[in-house]
């Protein structure tokens, strides 16, 4: 059937279809030409993707190739399968294909192709043609104008084979690898399992938790120990890899939040859980307890693990193998026998019940302890837990900090501030530093505060920061849901209680929970293991010990597959174990049930969370994975009106010799660079020794507001209750570095439509000062400029919107960046200096709140840092996309380091309203003494980035950079 | 099987000491008062009395001995907290000795006994409140933080706070526990201040019973068996307007018992008595 008709083919010649085996045969020509051309051809390529109506398409089409290159027409043409500007390798096509179409005139091409293709269009042809786009040329399709009448079904077949080769791509780049995660689970056992190397935290999290069969799986986390051996949470928002850094993929699974009340619990297996992670707490000598404490709660612990005292079978050496206590006695373990002798009758579940009940009522149950000085260099301890911040000196309570009495918290290099609200008699706020034994420690205890805060006292967690207009600092917040939320959501929980092991083999055997099969338990480290369990490489057997499994870009569906089973077969296999004495029928039953249950669990939410948080959350293992490899074609909907971009989009995408993932319509980047610089190094081009920062202190307009926001909430309500909204102001303090962000977003409009571009920059701009503006109230004086020219310190910063795409490029190939500064004025700058950041250091003395208080708020300022940030921003595209919350297709982050810098690089695509956009953010951090140029190494940077991405624009580049006037004096 | 942290209150049995002649001469004290020893001793038999008689409580009651003018207060000389004693190790080099006896009486009780050796440390009980669900240890002329730091030691499971006394012998010369969750305080400045403190020191909510005389704000709470919640408080004839506010606590059992001549010497009410609850088998 003909489509409508090209109103003006361009191209002299029309071609027919192009068959596609003749496509491919072009398309080595083309990949050869599409290095050396992408710049331009990309260019060209975003100007029309987002041309909306088809015959607009063209025509731009038409003017753009009049600015490019014979070639690269070529190639477009080519990719097009549309006439235009034939080859001589098109004709030949026609030849070969006898084409008599080839009569038709040019304006005629466009139809006589539709028609050729949906005559021929059978799904060889499609499928060739996706081949042939992942095989290599992304750009041979740059420019697809289709039209609007084009059908949907071509649309999709195309659009979707392009878009799982983008995937390929990407894969073929970054080599999707596998690792095997190995978690330690409450009881001792090991859980092993394949993670993409790029999965975040919360896969493997929710891996754990299915394999445990854990519902209220909030209370817990996975932690590791970083370099230093400390223990450090795994966020479940980010990828594990860039947590874990070099450190082993080993995890601990443990309890994050300690229930104040644990029998509000609405499972057993959650006690259960929290009743293993205790006892280890206890025998560990982490959570103190008196001797009797010992041996009431070691009785428990018998009671739930063994059943009722047997005299015949208990003699005294039973017990022998739990460990009840650091430093267990005979003494005690009598005692722990003569009250188990009392405990007859009770079940498990009671025994549990009352050993939390007791438990929980220990001064230092749920404390999260770190070590740090206070400011006479005093050791002393910071205990975080559900109601505040404790402070103990030795084992003694010298001062304690609830929650609503906290106004801010923040940490700076490796000091930990508190801002206190000012009591009744006071006039002032104070702020208590204390001194952590290195910044690590310092953000690790500001990040367990903040969670602890949220969990525990907010009622919804505070919403994550809305765009990524500034990313000084850490954006850290806890993710997860809140006390509240959890409790809310087990409410809901209506499954029959889930069969679970406790950790003796010896209360299996005797148990009625069901047969003791075979168990995956490492007992070895079993803190109330009664018998020897099983051999632990049980588990790890069934999982191919690979550690990595690079696929192939072809392999694709294969290894998705494979691993999905790998996963299901998992998944199944745990709870057959328990219930082996159940039909295979029965299983399945409850399987489902329970994954159905655990879905509207799930959705019970009461907070509506990211999509991708979502689909983690409701997919199985298997989806999920699945969804991460070819995420893509199944979530695109074809959209008759997006046809030519999706088109576009999908033929831009090729592998790209420099490793560029992939190249879309709307290509955002961001370099973010960030300088560490020793406090003792003088500044190369300051004379003042220069500390530089990642602050927080620009942020962004949202989290400010509310910010502020909760702030005078606090004023108000002295005390609030769990139930009120966030009383606090937490956030973090600058780093102690210097980040330049250089984002590069090459806006998808047409190249004609530029000066509405440039007419939206003035609001822009306006909008963008604010969060520059806004930072760090109290704290901050910040100078907000937007005087173009304004390059304070010499910095390499700028980014700016290119008048036109194909302008912009060859700058960023070359240019360096105070070069493309000269040449194009920046159009929005934002630039705010906050020149001496003031912080009121207050002492804690030895203790007393009261006395203390009246003291701090007289002393003054000890740190001396000038702070600078200096934003760059290009215009943003035009409205489309903005509003629209868009769908995060792909993400992945790539660390590399070399000796001074640290780069990571963030590339997310999101799908927004039919229009995809990949946005790569870097961010550098330079680290180095005296010797480094920190301007060079910045403009080095930049420059490197952009000509890794030469295709890409610059949107926006984020210089942050603190000088500290004075040395480090804390 | 009573857990962790119930039963605030329930006693069996009280350790008391009879009172030294020397008491009367020799006796700390900070206001410089002269002392009625036959009052002392009538005082100390009425006490001994409603204890014993009055509560039914077992009374191991220790010889005085004249070497030790202050052994009367033996409060100072232990801390007991459940199956667990604490002897410190007194502020006052004269009052050190006054710790054997009780310690061998404790011992004979079948507590487990926990000795401050520390050189270093002092404490004196009267510097320690126990509310139920944490200790305050008052950091005073008597008790210094190492001490706290070795109490907070013997009982695990506690917070131990510390809080600053001033113009105070003792913590508790001005405040303890008149209920479960209810602490009788001073009005004056130092004890309202003390409050404060423990009041954000802790996880725990308390209420509070105000009493216009500092030292009336020592009383004595048990929970009894039959008799339910006792209190042990000033009478009027000391304290007019004091007793009054303890009047009005009416779901508890109020004795008032006499402690006027004892006062001087600074001894309140809980000084002259170590409380045990030995019915807690566990």
């Amino acid at each position: 059937m003909t489509t409508e008709v090209s109103s003006d083919g361009e191209v002299k010649k029309d071609e027919e279809k192009t068959p596609e085996d003749q496509q491919q045969t072009h398309t080595p020509a083309e990949a050869a030409q599409e290095k050396s051309a992408s710049v331009e051809a990309e260019s060209g390529q975003e100007a029309c993707v987002s041309s909306p109506p088809a015959a607009g398409g063209q025509k731009k089409e038409k003017t753009i190739s009049r600015f490019l290159p014979p070639w690269l027409k070529r190639q477009k043409s080519q990719s097009q399968d549309k006439p235009s500007d034939q080859e001589s390798v098109e004709l030949k096509q026609e030849q070969t294909d006898g084409g008599g179409e080839q009569t038709e005139e040019k304006k005629r091409e466009e139809e006589a192709e539709e028609k050729k293709r949906e005559e021929e269009a059978e799904e060889k042809k499609r499928e060739e043609e996706a081949e042939e786009t992942s095989v290599g040329s992304a750009d041979t399709q740059p420019v697809r104008e289709e039209k609007e009448g084009e059908s949907e079904l071509k649309e999709e077949q195309a659009v979707i084979p392009h878009e799982a080769s983008v995937l390929s791509a990407l894969k073929l780049n970054k080599k999707m690898k596998m690792v095997v995660c190995h978690v330690t689970l409450l009881d001792g056992s090991l859980f092993s399992c394949e993670l993409e190397k790029r999965a975040k935290g919360q896969y493997l999290f929710f891996q754990v938790c299915e394999h445990l069969n854990l519902l209220e799986k909030d209370y817990f986390g996975l932690s590791f120990k970083d370099n230093a051996e400390q223990k450090c949470w795994l966020d479940p928002s980010k990828e594990i890899k860039r947590q874990i850094r070099n450190s082993q993929w080993q995890f601990t699974f443990s309890v994050k939040f300690y229930p104040l009340d644990p029998s509000q619990l609405t499972e057993d297996i959650t006690r259960y859980l929290l009743c293993l992670q205790l006892r280890q707490d206890i025998s560990s000598g982490r959570l103190p307890c008196s001797f009797v404490t010992h041996a009431l709660l070691g009785s428990y612990t018998l009671q739930a693990e063994l059943g009722d005292h047997d005299p015949d079978e208990h003699r005294l050496d039973y017990i022998s193998d739990f460990q009840f206590a650091p430093n267990q006695t005979k003494e005690l373990e009598e005692k722990v026998v003569e009250l188990h002798k009392s405990h007859r009758g009770m079940t498990p579940a009671q025994s549990d019940a009352q050993f939390l009940e007791n438990a929980k009522k220990l001064s230092m149950y749920g404390v999260d302890l770190h070590h740090a000085k206070d400011s006479d260099g005093v050791d002393i301890m910071l205990g975080v837990c559900a109601n505040g911040l404790l402070i103990y000196k030795d084992r003694l309570r010298i001062n304690r900090f609830a929650w609503p009495k906290i106004l801010k918290i923040s940490y700076k290099r490796s000091n930990f501030y508190i801002k206190i609200r000012p009591g009744e008699a006071e006039q002032f706020e104070s702020t208590v530093g204390f001194k952590l034994p290195n910044h690590r420690a310092a953000k690790r205890v500001w990040k367990v505060c903040v969670e602890h805060h949220t969990f525990f006292r907010l009622v919804s967690p505070e919403q994550s920061t809305k765009t990524k207009f500034l990313t000084l600092g850490s954006k850290f917040r806890y993710s997860g849901r809140t006390q509240a939320q959890t409790r809310q959501a087990s409410s809901l929980i209506d499954r029959p209680a889930p069969y679970f092991q406790r950790t003796s083999s010896k209360r299996l055997s005797r148990s009625l929970d069901g047969a003791p099969v075979v168990s995956v338990c490492d007992y070895s480290q079993a803190a109330g293991a009664g018998e020897n369990g099983p051999p632990l490489e049980l588990n790890s057997d069934s999982k191919s010990p690979q550690v990595e499994v690079v696929q192939e870009p072809d392999a694709d569906a294969a290894t998705s597959i494979s691993s999905e089973t790998a996963f299901e077969t998992d998944g199944a296999g745990a709870p057959e174990r328990k219930d082996l004495d159940k039909t295979q029928e029965d299983v399945l039953k409850h399987q489902a049930s329970i994954s159905e249950l655990k879905r509207s669990f799930m959705e019970a939410t009461p907070e509506p969370r990211p999509s991708q948080w979502d689909k983690r959350l409701t997919g199985s293992p298997a989806t999920t994975l699945r969804m991460q490899t070819q995420g893509v074609p199944q979530e695109t909907p074809p959209r008759p009106g997006m046809d030519s971009r999706d088109a576009s989009k999908s033929a831009e995408v090729k592998p790209e010799v420099n490793g560029q993932p992939e190249v879309v319509e709307v290509v955002e980047e961001t370099v973010v660079i960030e300088e560490i610089v020793k406090p003792r190094s003088p500044a190369p081009e300051a004379s003042v020794p220069m500390e530089t920062e990642c602050a927080a202190e620009v942020k962004e307009e949202r989290s400010l507001s509310s910010d502020s926001d909760s702030e005078e909430e606090a004023e108000y309500h002295a005390q609030p209750p769990c139930t009120s909204i966030s009383t606090q102001q937490i956030k973090e303090e600058p780093e102690e570095e210097q980040e330049a962000e250089h984002t590069q977003q090459a806006p998808p409009s047409e190249t004609e439509s530029q000066p509405i571009t440039e007419t939206a920059e003035p609001t822009l701009s306006a909008e963008e000062e604010k969060p520059a503006e806004l930072p760090e109230e109290e704290e901050h004086t910040d100078e907000p400029l937007a005087t173009p020219d304004e390059a304070p310190n010499g910095h390499a910063h700028h980014a700016e919107a290119p008048p036109t795409e194909e302008e912009e490029e060859p700058h960023i190939v070359n240019g360096s960046a105070s070069r493309v500064e000269a040449e194009h004025l920046p159009q929005v700058i934002c630039c705010s200096e906050p020149p001496v950041v003031k912080t009121e250091m207050v002492t804690i003395s030895d203790t007393f709140a009261a006395q203390k208080t009246e003291i701090s708020t007289k002393e003054v300022p000890i740190v001396h840092t000038e702070t600078k940030t200096i934003t760059y921003e290009a215009a943003q595209l035009d409205g489309h996309g903005e509003g629209e919350p868009g769908v995060l297709m792909t993400a992945q982050t790539i660390t590399s380091e070399s000796l001074c810098t640290t780069t990571t690089t963030h590339i997310t695509k999101t799908l927004k309203g039919g229009l995809s956009e990949t946005r790569i953010e870097k961010r550098i951090v330079i680290t180095g003494d005296s010797d480094i140029d920190h301007d060079q190494a910045l403009a080095q940077a930049i420059k490197e980035a952009k000509e890794q991405h030469p295709d890409m624009s610059v949107t926006r580049v984020v210089v942050h950079k603190e000088t500290e006037l004075a040395e480090d004096e804390d | 099987m009573a857990g962790l942290m119930s039963g605030f209150g329930c006693f069996t049995h009280a350790v008391v000491r009879a009172v030294p002649e020397s008491l009367a001469r020799d006796a700390l004290r900070s206001g410089g008062l002269e002392v009625d020893l036959l009052k002392v001793q009538k005082e100390y038999e009425e006490y001994v009395s409603v204890l014993k008689h009055r509560l039914g409580l077992e009374v191991l009651e220790l010889p005085a001995d004249d070497a030790l003018p202050d052994c009367v207060f033996v409060e100072d000389a232990a801390v007991v907290c459940g199956d667990t004693a604490l002897v410190p190790r007194p502020g006052a080099p004269s009052r050190r000795r006054e710790t054997e006896a009780v310690k061998a009486a404790l011992t004979q009780l079948g507590l487990n006994i926990v000795e401050m050796s520390d050189e270093s440390a002092t404490l004196d009980g009267g510097d320690v409140l126990f509310t139920g669900r944490e200790f305050f240890v008052g950091l005073s002329k008597r008790t210094n933080q190492r001490g706290a730091e070795i109490l907070a030691d013997a009982f695990k499971d506690y917070a131990v706070s510390t809080v600053p006394v001033r113009d105070a012998l003792h913590l508790k010369s001005f405040c303890s526990m008149a209920g479960p969750g209810l602490i009788a305080i001073g009005s004056s400045e130092a004890a309202q201040k003390a409050l404060k403190i423990m009041q954000q020191m802790s996880d725990h909510r308390y209420d509070k019973l105000t009493l216009p005389d500092d030292s009336a704000a020592n009383c004595i709470y048990m929970n009894l068996p039959g008799k339910g919640d006792v209190l042990l408080h000033c009478t009027p004839e000391e304290f007019p307007e004091s007793a009054k506010v303890f009047e009005k606590l009416k779901d508890h059992m109020l004795i008032p018992v006499t402690n006027q001549e004892k006062a001087k010497v600074d001894g309140g009410l809980t000084c002259c008595s170590v409380l045990i609850n030995m019915k807690k088998k566990i």
